[in-house]
């Protein structure tokens, strides 16, 4: 490598030549053609602009957003804010928006759990268990999202009705209204509580970085779990009992022929959160299989060799080095539950895609609404792509 | 026995001939075994064995007393032509009623098209399973194969609409079922995929302008879901086109499905021309061949070969997506299945109607499924040691 034993010559610059103004020029021959097909998308896109605007012209409909502003008139089911359908079509997109991010966020938690659990599940040393795994995993795959959550709401409809509603656990009730689960009563001191409870998950997690902090120093092994536990734990306790310990259960009760009071699940969105969970668990699942699969077995010996216990091994060795095969096909398992999200409109779910159909249907104007739907999955798409970067890299392996 | 016995414990004579073969414990091979090792082999797996075997012969039994002991096979129908179906009420849910698959399969496989013209569609279902059993045999893997492709189209197009030969002309409005489903993904990938293959080179190119386009076509069209394009392809698309010029609801959405399919497999393709060795490209250059030649003869072939299982994925994922045409109110095969239990006499039965519909979608999808998996193992059989 030294630089002596490098001939002069190749260090010479390659000579620079002017561009000819001929075919048989690499470089001028690439201007041209890149011209031309620029010119043919341009060209497309004008005409396809003209004509449109002639269109909107003749069929006198209006553009602009100027529709936000009005009152929307349509009715919402679940709303996360305050909502009625005298509000604004803003508000009410605004609604959609939270409904998708509703189901996306629950259902990409969920799925990750069903998945993983799954994807080892059909790496077990039990056969009847992998098998069963395997199965699933295929049945599920081979059949149309849209299918399953046709049959998933097709199955909640035909669930008896409140009066005959099934019971399985005092104060669940399932019936074709929904799903029914008890709740307390909010009051100012949960919201205390909640708020101690953050406080503490961030202080023990700032504690455990110091205590391995400090261990990488001195080798010193250190007991982090009882300040976790009283930072976690006892810290909103603490916040509870002090503000008056409230407990007020929100029991369901039958009421004429609905339930009042607990915590409702409508049948749309508890038959899309299942059948969006249900199906990417599945794709999920063979990702973690692949992603285990792929930390080679001398990484499970050596470590065993060290005298790790397999839980270590698994935390430790192996987990590590799968999640860097995982997490880039996760991102795409990610991206389309959310995408898939939008099926909702299927089932009567009001997601984004429902309201903003619904929208362009009463005003008309249907590029402004598909440009509005578009614009959001392009948001949610971006910042999950974002995110999911940003832990590739954190947990990338770190090299020279 | 004892003779035996005692050879072993004596030192055997080298003369004796080869030794005769004894077969190993049963504590370590047979069934026995297997079934130590696979299903008992700690108190958890044996609790796991155990809870799992209840569960499924539970499910299992409550399966076949529904989908056979106590289903209901047909119904009789009165002389309005309305099938009475008391009986299956009847059950309550315990059995099923497969009454409503043998009334309206026709209906679900075929749509509305002429009751008496199904032998068309049927034909053309039967020419796409041809079509695909021919292209996924190695042996056809050459040129005419892309003029079987296109022949084989045409052909189906004949059919379909009729109106030379003696065939009744049938507008496009009544096609409908499972020659739809077909229709839709197999035009879909063979109008997405020289599209994809420009795209993916287009991506790689070093023309800032062309590659910068290819990038925004495919991130665009990625970033959001299929159903807000088909909502495009039915309500804008009409828009875009000059006043009198009309294109009917099924070729938009194709069109829909086509940019939406080429995005995705141009993506798998883009993979297949990185994992290429950059000799490959360079000696190709050395030769002296031009872009397309350099393309069409070195890089494509070895390219496309070695991303097969995944491109038999995304047709797989490409398939199950044509269903979503139901939104936008196309009669697929979904469709027909939704709308076979709209009718009074037969609402409450969707259940069964969506395990018959979901058994076709699963045959096509696992038949394709099992096809990678066999493609993926006998490409990679060079690798493997």
């Amino acid at each position: 490598m030294s630089d002596s034993a490098v001939d002069p010559r190749l260090l010479r610059p390659p000579p620079k030549r002017g561009m000819r103004l001929s075919w048989a020029d690499e470089r001028f021959r690439a201007i041209i053609w890149q011209v031309l097909i620029v010119g043919v998308v341009v060209g497309i896109v004008w005409w396809l602009v003209r004509n449109t605007q002639h269109n909107l012209e003749v069929r006198r409909i209006a553009t602009g957003f100027g529709f936000l502003n009005r009152e929307a008139g349509l009715p919402i089911g679940e709303h996360l804010i305050e909502y009625t359908p005298a509000s604004t079509y803003a508000r009410a997109l605004l609604v959609g928006v939270l409904n998708t991010l509703k189901v996306a966020v629950i259902g990409i938690v969920l799925a990750t759990i069903l998945g993983t659990l799954i994807g080892i599940a059909r790496l077990s040393k039990n056969w009847l268990l992998s098998r069963i795994a395997g199965a699933y995993i295929e049945a599920v795959r081979d059949v149309p999202l849209l299918l399953q959550l046709l049959f998933w709401y097709t199955i909640m409809q035909m669930l008896p009705a409140p009066r005959q509603s099934l019971n399985p656990v005092t104060g669940v009730f399932l019936s074709n209204r929904g799903l029914r689960l008890p709740w307390i009563q909010w009051q100012d001191a949960h919201s205390f509580a909640l708020l101690g409870f953050v406080i503490g998950v961030i202080g023990a997690i700032l504690y455990v970085r110091s205590a391995r902090a400090k261990r990488m120093q001195d080798g010193q092994p250190r007991k982090v779990w009882p300040a976790v536990l009283g930072l976690v734990v006892v810290l909103p306790l603490v916040i509870w009992a002090g503000l008056g310990a409230p407990w007020q259960g929100d029991i369901p009760a039958l009421r004429g022929f609905n339930f009042q009071g607990g915590f409702s699940v409508s049948p749309e969105y508890f038959a899309l959160l299942a059948g969006l969970v249900t199906y990417t668990a599945a794709f999920i699942a063979e990702i973690v299989r692949a992603g285990i699969q792929a930390v080679p077995a001398g990484q499970w010996e050596a470590a065993e060799a060290l005298g790790l216990s397999r839980s270590r091994v698994m935390r430790l060795i192996v987990l590590p080095q799968a999640l860097r095969v995982i997490v880039p096909p996760m991102t795409s398992q990610y991206l389309n539950l959310a995408k898939n999200s939008s099926l909702a409109v299927a089932i009567g779910y009001q997601d984004i895609v429902s309201i903003a159909n619904t929208t362009l249907n009463q005003t008309g104007q249907a590029i402004e609404g598909i440009a509005i739907i578009m614009a959001v999955y392009l948001c949610i798409s971006l910042s999950i792509s974002l995110f999911m970067n940003w832990y590739n890299a954190r947990i990338a392996l770190v090299e020279r | 026995m004892a003779e035996t016995l005692a050879e072993s414990a004596a030192p055997r004579p080298a003369a004796v001939g080869p030794a005769e073969a004894r077969r190993p414990p049963m504590s370590v091979v047979g069934p026995v075994a297997w079934a130590r090792a696979s299903l008992f082999s700690s108190w958890w797996s044996t609790a796991i064995t155990l809870a799992l075997a209840y569960l499924l012969v539970r499910w299992a039994m409550g399966l076949v007393d529904w989908a056979f002991i106590n289903a209901i096979w047909s119904v009789p129908v009165n002389d309005q032509g309305i099938a009475q179906t008391q009986a299956c009420r009847a059950l309550e849910g315990r059995g099923a009623c497969w009454a409503v698959i043998t009334e309206k399969y026709r209906f679900i496989l075929f749509g509305t098209y002429p009751y008496d013209q199904h032998w068309r569609p049927l034909l053309c279902i039967l020419l796409f399973i041809g079509l695909y059993i021919v292209s996924a045999m190695r042996r056809f893997w050459r040129k005419e194969l892309a003029l079987v492709w296109v022949a084989t189209l045409v052909l189906i197009g004949v059919l379909m609409w009729g109106g030379i030969l003696g065939m009744p002309y049938v507008p496009q409005e009544r096609w409908g079922g499972l020659a739809i489903t077909l229709i839709l993904a197999t035009f879909g990938i063979a109008f997405a995929f020289p599209l994809a293959v420009l795209v993916a080179l287009g991506r790689r190119s070093r023309m800032p302008a062309i590659k910068t386009l290819c990038i925004v076509y495919v991130e665009l069209i990625r970033g959001v879901p299929l159903i807000s394009l088909l909502f495009m392809a039915s309500v804008m698309f009409p828009l875009f086109l000059p006043e009198g010029m009309n294109i009917d609801k099924l070729l938009r959405a194709q069109v829909a499905i086509i940019l939406f399919a080429a995005a995705y497999l141009a993506e798998v393709i883009r993979g297949g021309l990185q994992a290429l060795s950059r000799g490959q490209y360079e000696a190709a250059d050395a030769l002296g061949l031009s872009y397309w030649q350099k393309t069409g003869f070195i890089i494509l072939p070895q390219a496309l070969r070695l991303v097969i299982p995944p491109l038999v994925n995304t047709f797989i994922g490409l398939f199950k997506d044509t269903s979503l045409v139901l939104i936008i109110g196309i009669f697929d095969l979904l469709t027909a299945g939704k709308t076979a239990v709209v009718e009074p006499a037969w609402q409450g039965f969707g259940v069964e109607v969506y395990v018959f519909v979901g058994l076709i979608y699963f045959i096509f999808c696992f038949a394709m499924s099992r096809y990678s998996q066999g493609l993926e193992v006998e490409l990679n059989r060079h690798r493997v040691r």
